[in-house]
């Protein structure tokens, strides 16, 4: 790998890194949902791709569809209203149908947000087809800028700063305040908990709400980078269950690292050895299993 | 005979007399379902009877379409079909054994993430590798000839054979499910530690279910490849692992003919829908969430259960 220049190396590395953040954001999701709720959401791709398209419709179809050209969501309004939308959906989704199979063998669950994700992919094909839409970042975060070793494009520096502050403020959240011990308690006794008087359903109710509005934020910070399409999140989910099984999805901050972690190694092959890079995670999660079946963060269920 | 195999016969009866009154139903139609049948009565050997999830299956019917296909389009005036046939049903055994061995160190929701995974790597495989066509799968499949003797190019002898091969399936996977190994399958189901404390090495029979599952899936994949003559990247997605969750599920889990009654439904609904386009997927997943929040025990569990009661 000597011969490859290094700022196409660094160019990948830092791709690989962005990749990892949002696999982290995706995985921490998935991991919160899961503690609580004991499924796994396959709909989190969909609510993913959701919230990048709220943010593409905010700035470009929303004015005309209401009468007023002029009214446009920006970036940063939908960073806010994108993902509070998503988990205001997510928890109505919650309460409707996802509570009602609770009691029942976690399949139930896992092949219900299944359909639901079918449902919403198939709704955002038929509204805007598959070819993929672009956006454009924010005037304030366009065009490069130097950091010392190499030029990068601001957005891309804004997207790793803000992911991992998203990501260490979940952690702050779940590992330091009063609500992160409830919820913590949830996951390990649900029961014990009620009978201290705390209201576990909302409690649900709000852990799904809170992961999918993490994977709503990680879809409106893609939104400038990826292309939009509604098949951008099913793509993506494919990685993010290899990652949550390699991390377990025993701890929050577990699945962070090892998104990160693994969204770097993806960008790195992608120098070494291109025609690995999209089976690499799928790779290592073989190994993974062979090595230590438990998950290297995890604990057995 | 038991009252599901006078039943099954029944079937089978009628399936003969479809190729003489096409105007009733399609024998192409006849045929997919058949497929699709076979197809979800091997998934349904592992969900509804062991109760392992697999998002793997399309990696099994596909993967034996493709070697079956490939080595038909490449060999068909030197081997017999029977050989590719029993080529692609091995490699999907193969594959299964790989995925299973994989899948096994984990359990419930795990279990099901791997197979999903996993089932991934052979998707880009069937992308990267030239001879399985890429992006273009492979056309134009010779029927070629069985045991080098019994001509199938014509619509009429792939029909009997399609016929022949699903009552062997279906026979094998119910022979499977009321032999001695079913129960512990069953067992392992309803309660795997259980099942373990009587002395048996589950894991090596959900190894053992899985692989059996698999290479069904592959003979489904390898006849489909013949009666269709083409075998595309759409057999090995994710989207037609989740098919056949659905024809299960619709059908019954765990019941002889849910997998069958569901396949028929499912690919109904598919040539009925086909001018819709994108609609599909949303039917599709709306049959899920009320399948699901509705009724868990299928049509043919729901038939069962008011039989019962009544």
């Amino acid at each position: 790998m000597f011969d490859i220049p290094l700022p196409a190396v660094l160019a990948q590395v830092t791709i690989g890194l962005i990749n990892g953040c949002f696999y982290a954001m995706l995985s921490m999701g998935l991991a919160i949902i899961f503690g609580l709720l004991n499924i796994i959401n396959f709909t989190h791709g969909a609510q993913f791709m959701m919230a990048a398209f709220i943010t593409w419709i905010g700035l470009n179809q929303l004015g005309p569809w209401l009468g007023f050209p002029e009214l446009q969501l920006g970036f940063w309004a939908s960073l806010v209203v994108a993902p509070l939308i998503v988990a205001a959906v997510g928890m109505g989704l919650e309460r409707l149908l996802l509570r009602r199979l609770a009691h029942l063998d976690h399949l139930y669950g896992l092949l219900l947000t299944f359909g639901v994700a079918l449902v919403t992919e198939g709704a955002f094909r038929h509204g805007f087809g598959v070819s993929g839409q672009g956006y454009d970042p924010p005037e304030m975060l366009q065009g490069p800028i130097d950091i010392g070793f190499m030029m990068l494009p601001r957005y891309r520096l804004f997207v790793v700063v803000a992911s991992l502050a998203i990501c260490l403020a979940t952690i702050w959240l779940f590992e330091r305040t009063r609500l992160g011990a409830y919820l913590r308690a949830g996951t390990e006794n649900p029961r014990l908990l009620q009978a201290f008087g705390i209201n576990v359903p909302v409690m649900i109710t709000l852990a799904y709400g809170f992961g999918v509005g993490l994977a709503g934020l990680a879809g409106v910070l893609a939104a400038p980078i990826m292309q939009i399409t509604p098949l951008m999140g099913g793509n993506l989910l494919n990685i993010i269950f290899a990652v949550v099984v390699i991390g377990g999805l025993g701890s929050i901050s577990g699945a962070m690292v090892t998104g990160l972690g693994l969204g770097l190694i993806e960008g790195i092959t992608k120098v070494v050895y291109p025609e690995a890079s999209t089976v690499v995670v799928f790779v290592i999660m073989a190994l993974a299993l062979l090595l230590r079946p438990a998950g290297l963060f995890g604990r057995e269920t | 005979m038991s009252s599901t195999l006078r039943l099954f016969w029944l079937f089978v009866a009628a399936a003969i007399l479809v190729p003489f009154f096409p105007q009733i139903v399609y024998p192409i139609f006849m045929m997919k379902v058949l497929c699709y049948g076979l197809f979800a009565c091997a998934f349904n050997l592992l969900l509804g009877y062991t109760g392992l999830v697999s998002f793997a299956h399309a990696a099994f019917l596909g993967s034996a379409g493709y070697v079956t296909g490939a080595l038909m389009i490449r060999h068909a005036d030197r081997i017999g079909t029977e050989v590719a046939i029993l080529a692609g049903v091995a490699t999907a055994a193969a594959i299964g054994a790989v995925i299973g061995g994989l899948a096994i160190r984990r359990k419930g929701i795990y279990f099901a993430m791997i197979t999903l995974a996993l089932s991934q790597i052979v998707y880009f495989l069937a992308v990267q590798f030239r001879w399985t066509g890429g992006e273009d799968g492979l056309q134009g499949i010779p029927r070629g000839r069985l045991f080098g003797l019994v001509d199938l190019t014509s619509d009429n002898a792939i029909y009997g054979f399609t016929l022949v091969v699903f009552v062997a399936g279906f026979l094998l996977v119910h022979r499977i499910i009321h032999s001695p190994f079913g129960q512990i399958l069953r067992a392992i189901r309803d309660n795997e530690p259980r099942a373990i404390s009587l002395g048996y090495d589950t894991d090596r029979f959900k190894l053992l279910a899985f692989v059996l599952s698999a290479a069904v899936a592959g003979l489904a994949g390898a006849l489909k490849a013949l009666v269709f003559q083409l075998v595309s990247l759409n057999d090995v997605s994710l989207h037609t692992s989740t098919e056949v969750v659905l024809m299960t599920l619709l059908g019954g889990l765990g019941t002889i003919w849910g997998p069958l009654v569901g396949a028929a439904l499912v690919v109904g609904l598919q040539n009925y829908l086909a001018t819709l386009g994108d609609m599909v997927t949303i039917v599709i997943g709306l049959i899920f969430i009320v399948c699901v929040s509705f009724f868990r025990l299928g049509l043919v569990g729901e038939f069962l259960r008011l039989r019962k009661s009544a």
